[in-house]
C-alpha cells in the first residue's frame, strides 16, 4: 500500500465518518451473532472490509493504515483464541471445543456455552479480519512490483 | 403476495449473469458479478436463510469484488483480454438438454418449507428444540455454527487462515 491519499474530497470525508460506523457495525454484528443474523464470520469480514477501504483511502503515510499493518502481525491469533478455547476445555477434562467442560463458579452449563460461543466467535472474527487485510496487502504488493519493477 | 418478489427477482439475476458473461472487459464483469451477489444475498434473505444473506452481501459483493478488482490491477492488459472461441456443437446441443433433464428432476424436490422433507426430520428438530435450553443463544444457526458444530467451524477458519498464508507466502518477495 504506497498509494497516495485519494483525491477527491468527497471520498475522504466520507471515509472518515463511514468508517468508525462501519466497524462499530461489525462489532454490532459480531457480538449480535448470537440474537440475530451475524456472528464470527461476518463481524470478521466487515471489520477487515473496513481496515481495507481505510487504506485505499488515505494511503500509506496514514495512522490508519498503520493500524492495519500491525493488524496482520496478529495473523493467526484467531485461531489461537480458538484453539485455545477447545484447548481449555480439554484441560477442563473433558471433550474438545465442549464447552462445559470448565468450570467456572457461579455460571450453570448453558451460560457456560454462551460464553464459550462467544470467545470462538471473537477468535473466528479475528482470524477472518486479519486474513482479509493480509490478502488485500498482498495482492496490492504485485501492484507496486509490477509499477516500478526496480524496488 | 410472495409471487410479486419472486420473479423480479429471478430475473434480475439471470440478466447480472448472463451480462457477466457477456460483457467485453473483466473489470466491468467482475462488478458486474459483485449486484449479482447481491442479488443473489436478496434471494437468500426472501428465502428467510438471513444468516447466509449476510454472508453473501459481505463476501460475494464486497470482498470478493476487492480482491478480483486487486488481481486485475496486477495483471498487464493482454493477460486478461478476454478471448471467445466458438461454442462447440455438442455445447448448444448438450447443456439445454441437461438443463432440461434437471428442470424435470426438480419436480421431485420436496416443496419448499416442508416440515416433511427429510432434511426436517432429522437432526433439525433437535436443533430447534434444544438449542436455546442447552446455550441459552436464541439464534439457533449460531448455536449450531460455534457449538454443536464448532469443530468444523474451527476447520472453516482453519482454511481461511491458510488461504491469507498462502498469498503471502506466494505473492509477497520482498518481505520475506
Amino acid at each position: 500500500m504506497t498509494q497516495a491519499p485519494h483525491d477527491s474530497v468527497i471520498v475522504r470525508n466520507l471515509g472518515a465518518h463511514l468508517i468508525p460506523l462501519v466497524q462499530l457495525f461489525a462489532l454490532y454484528i459480531l457480538f449480535f451473532g448470537q440474537y440475530g443474523p451475524g456472528g464470527g464470520f461476518v463481524g470478521g469480514v466487515m471489520l477487515g472490509a473496513s481496515f481495507i477501504v481505510g487504506s485505499l483511502i488515505f494511503g500509506a503515510d496514514d495512522p490508519a493504515t498503520a493500524a492495519a499493518n500491525r493488524l496482520l502481525d496478529g495473523d493467526g491469533l484467531g485461531l489461537i483464541i480458538f484453539v485455545l478455547v477447545g484447548g481449555l476445555c480439554l484441560i477442563g477434562g473433558g471433550e474438545f471445543l465442549n464447552y462445559t467442560s470448565v468450570r467456572i463458579p457461579g455460571l450453570d452449563a448453558p451460560s457456560q456455552r454462551y460464553l464459550g460461543i462467544v470467545l470462538a466467535q471473537i477468535g473466528v472474527a479475528v482470524d477472518v479480519a486479519v486474513t482479509a487485510v493480509s490478502i488485500v496487502f498482498s495482492l496490492s504488493t504485485v501492484n507496486r512490483d509490477e509499477a516500478n519493477p526496480g524496488a | 403476495m410472495t409471487f410479486s418478489f419472486e420473479i423480479p427477482l429471478l430475473i434480475l439475476l439471470l440478466l447480472t449473469a448472463a451480462a457477466a458473461i457477456f460483457v467485453k472487459d473483466l473489470i466491468s464483469a467482475v462488478l458486474i458479478l459483485g449486484s449479482y451477489s447481491f442479488f443473489l444475498a436478496l434471494v437468500w434473505a426472501w428465502l428467510g436463510a438471513v444468516d447466509v444473506a449476510f454472508v453473501e452481501a459481505v463476501v460475494g459483493a464486497g470482498l470478493a469484488t476487492i480482491f478480483f478488482l486487486l488481481t486485475l490491477f496486477g495483471t498487464a492488459p493482454e493477460d486478461t483480454r478476454i478471448r471467445r472461441p466458438p461454442v462447440p456443437k455438442a455445447a448448444m446441443i448438450g447443456l439445454p438438454l441437461l438443463g432440461i433433464l434437471l428442470l424435470y428432476a426438480a419436480t421431485d424436490l420436496p416443496k419448499f418449507g416442508d416440515a416433511g422433507s427429510p432434511a426436517s426430520v432429522h437432526i433439525s428438530p433437535f436443533y430447534l428444540e434444544n438449542s436455546f435450553a442447552d446455550t441459552h443463544t436464541p439464534n439457533v444457526v449460531t448455536a449450531i455454527l460455534m457449538d454443536y458444530r464448532a469443530l468444523d467451524t474451527l476447520m472453516e477458519t482453519a482454511v481461511i487462515f491458510t488461504a491469507g498464508i498462502a498469498c503471502w507466502l506466494l505473492l509477497r518477495r520482498d518481505s520475506a
